[in-house]
């Protein structure tokens, strides 16, 4: 986890739609550019989920469901055509007649169309962001300008090993980490991009799963950064803004 | 076995793609599935079995009229329905509009609940972690949840500072997480 601590609470309050407008906004913001604190929302609505369960017990009324089916047979209701007396009387209306069922079909057959585009258009949003978001990577991973960078750790075995690809005019980050060592309760590690001139920048907190792998990808982080190193530190699970202990992990830059 | 037997052994999945074709037998066993789910959630934050009620049919209509809403591939049915739930309630206890749109709505929870066994385990464990919290806790993160209210309002009801509150609430929420981690 690499959420960003000052969004912290405010994404729980944001999952609990308890910010004002203007808090909401900013939010969002931050939310459109930061795939962590995107990840983090579901997670947290996820837990809401969870919290609504533990209400689970009464059952509705039997005419709910009455209800519910009535409405939804009424919205696939089609018009039906009136009788008539004698056929040369009722020439105009089986012409009506017909002409209201065709239209009938024809309304249902709209409202079917129209169902299915909102329910492809929801797809097509969700798969436009995941075609941008694997794109981005795709041509992170692949960019000739990509610096990429191989950390080894700084006492030998159990050779833990970082991999870091970094384009830096387009800001994106990505990092790969293998065999890191299991980290004591309430810690994370945290990668630091060490620029040419000034402090290590933030690149995102990670914790490796249990086979001690773990990629953090595009963390935010300022454009345009020359990179003279990589480094990782243990840090404090919610992550720190400055290192607070030498790190465990180096790998020299540009 | 009768259709509203066989259909009631679908699964939440094959129910939502026949939803998506316009059957209505399909939209009648997610009801019996579900309902009470979505109308436990309503009645507790609404507190009044008529407007939950309306709440029940809403979620319910907006999943026919428009079964896109819910994308299957990010999950089960049920911890979706519950998100969708609690937020319509809430704005209908406080008489605005929605906050989000249904779309938005896109979340990720680690334990299965597809089943009715999974999820009467799913309950049972996350009332013993409110059971376990500090009383505080639960209070703030309850306050925020069923009741619907701002951080800032839980801070002037409780006389506890609001970085406090903020706090509870997140820990509150990942506390439970924490159950299935």
């Amino acid at each position: 986890m690499s959420v960003h601590e000052q969004f912290a609470e405010d994404l729980a309050l944001y999952a609990l739609e308890a910010l004002t407008a203007e808090q909401r906004d900013s939010l969002e913001r931050h939310l459109h550019d930061c795939a962590d604190c995107r990840r983090e929302l579901e997670k947290l609505r996820g837990d809401m989920a969870l919290l609504g369960l533990s209400a689970s017990g009464p059952r509705p009324p039997q005419r709910s469901r009455q209800r519910l089916m009535d409405a939804i047979s009424r919205e696939r209701r089609q018009p039906i055509a009136a009788p008539s007396r004698r056929w040369w009387t009722a020439v105009p209306w089986v012409v009506a007649a017909a002409l209201a069922v065709v239209v009938g079909l024809l309304w249902r057959d709209n409202q079917e169309q129209e169902r299915r585009l909102v329910g492809l258009q929801s797809e097509s949003k969700q798969q436009r962001i995941d075609l941008e978001r694997a794109r981005q990577i795709v041509s992170t991973l692949t960019a000739t300008d990509a610096l990429r960078v191989t950390l080894v750790a700084a006492k030998t075995p159990p050779q833990p090993q970082g991999k870091a690809i970094y384009v830096r005019d387009r800001a994106n980050l990505i990092f790969l980490a293998n065999n890191m060592p299991q980290l004591p309760a309430q810690k994370a590690y945290e990668l630091w991009i060490i620029p040419q001139a000034g402090a290590p920048i933030p690149a995102g907190v990670f914790k490796p799963d249990t086979h001690g792998s773990a990629t953090v990808v595009n963390p935010p982080i300022p454009t345009g950064v020359q990179a003279k190193a990589f480094a990782i530190t243990v840090e404090p699970e919610t992550g720190s803004s400055a290192p607070t202990s030498e790190p465990i992990m180096l790998g020299a830059g540009e | 076995m009768s259709s509203a037997e066989l259909k009631g052994a679908l699964s939440d999945f094959s129910l939502v793609t026949a939803i998506r074709s316009g059957d209505e037998s399909a939209m009648a066993a997610l009801y019996d599935r579900y309902s009470s789910l979505v109308y436990s959630i309503a009645l507790r934050v609404l507190g009044d079995t008529g407007t939950a009620e309306d709440v029940l049919q809403e979620v319910f209509m907006q999943l026919w009229r428009n079964p896109g809403l819910f994308d299957s591939s990010r999950g089960n049915v049920a911890p979706w329905l519950a998100v969708i739930s609690r937020n319509r309630a809430i704005d209908n206890l406080r008489r605005r509009k929605p906050e989000t749109d249904i779309d938005d709505v896109v979340l990720s929870v680690e334990p299965e609940m597809a089943a009715d066994a999974e999820r009467a385990v799913v309950i049972q464990k996350v009332r013993g972690a409110l059971e376990g919290m500090p009383s505080s806790q639960r209070v703030a993160l309850e306050m925020a949840y069923f009741e619907g209210l701002t951080h800032t309002e839980i801070a002037a009801k409780t006389g506890e500072p609001l970085g406090t509150v903020k706090t509870r609430i997140r820990s509150g929420l990942l506390a439970l997480r924490k159950v299935f981690a």
